[in-house]
């Protein structure tokens, strides 16, 4: 005789786009503010909201004077696959950010400073890390305009509610 | 009685996004019909111009501009290009367009 097992009860997980994303860009190298900005700029593509929370480092993609001064690190980067003592060398991050702002330019990823007024014009919310602004004795009149704000941690948060936060 | 009626949005090859697959199936009236069934309406002159950009740019290239590219080349800054199309100018402006849905990350 054969018995037949009952179905098992399995709850499928409900399908959702996702809505809103909240990316935080925390190093100041140019692989370090890249994606964050490209992630950011792929979700206004897509309608969705996204806030980019610069902190640390990251801050230097949106500070005037070192906008456009991001480089490669070419120093305790292992995939550049290149000798620590060769990294070391002067105009070799130079020459490296060089080769890699050509190939970008080939994929029209813009500058930081036109990415950034990419982003602002998309839609998207740029703000500057309290406690990061502080450190670095900055204030508002150090970033580009497209900054909309500085916030705390917590005001981050409150206003993240309901985003995915993404940490780059 | 049976009309010849012209080609809808309906029977067009579309991906299953509603993407055309054919861009040579597409004629104004479609551009009409999918901006509507994506809530554009009315098209718009502005949105023509970006259309129309998009759509001879993949005919020239093979490749849809980017974001990028609309907001300089097209005559649209890109402010505007999220008024328009607010849940994404690329892509929809390549829907209404007819051209295959754009790949790049840009």
């Amino acid at each position: 005789m054969t018995t037949t097992l009952a179905e098992p009860q399995v709850a499928l997980p409900e399908l959702k786009t996702i809505e809103k994303v909240a990316i935080i860009i925390s190093h100041g190298s140019l692989e370090g503010v890249y994606p964050g900005l490209i992630m950011a700029n792929g979700a206004r593509m897509e309608g969705i909201d996204a806030d980019v929370f610069f902190t640390f480092f990251g801050l230097d993609a949106i500070r005037k004077d070192h906008i456009d001064q991001i480089k490669v690190a070419t120093v305790g980067n292992p995939a550049m696959h290149m000798p620590a003592l060769i990294g070391v060398l002067p105009g070799m991050s130079a020459m490296a950010t060089h080769m890699m702002k050509r190939e970008m330019e080939k994929l029209d990823i813009p500058p930081i400073g036109e990415f950034i007024e990419l982003l602002a014009d998309s839609g998207a919310n740029l703000y500057a890390c309290k406690a990061s602004v502080d450190m670095f004795h900055l204030t508002a009149d150090d970033f580009v305009p497209q900054v909309k704000g500085i916030l705390t941690v917590g005001e981050f948060y409150e206003l993240a509610a309901g985003a995915q936060i993404i940490f780059t | 009685m049976t009309l010849a009626l012209k080609p809808t949005y309906t029977d067009v090859d579309v991906d299953a996004e509603g993407f055309l697959t054919k861009p040579e199936q597409w004629d104004e009236d479609i551009a009409l019909e999918i901006a509507r069934a994506n809530g554009i309406d009315p098209l718009t002159d502005r949105h023509w111009q970006v259309v129309r950009f998009m759509r001879d740019t993949y005919l020239q290239t093979g490749n849809a501009p980017t974001i990028r590219t609309l907001g300089k080349a097209s005559g649209v800054p890109v402010k505007e290009l999220y008024q328009l199309f607010p849940k994404g100018p690329a892509k929809l402006a390549a829907k209404i367009a007819g051209i295959p849905k754009p790949r790049g990350c840009i």
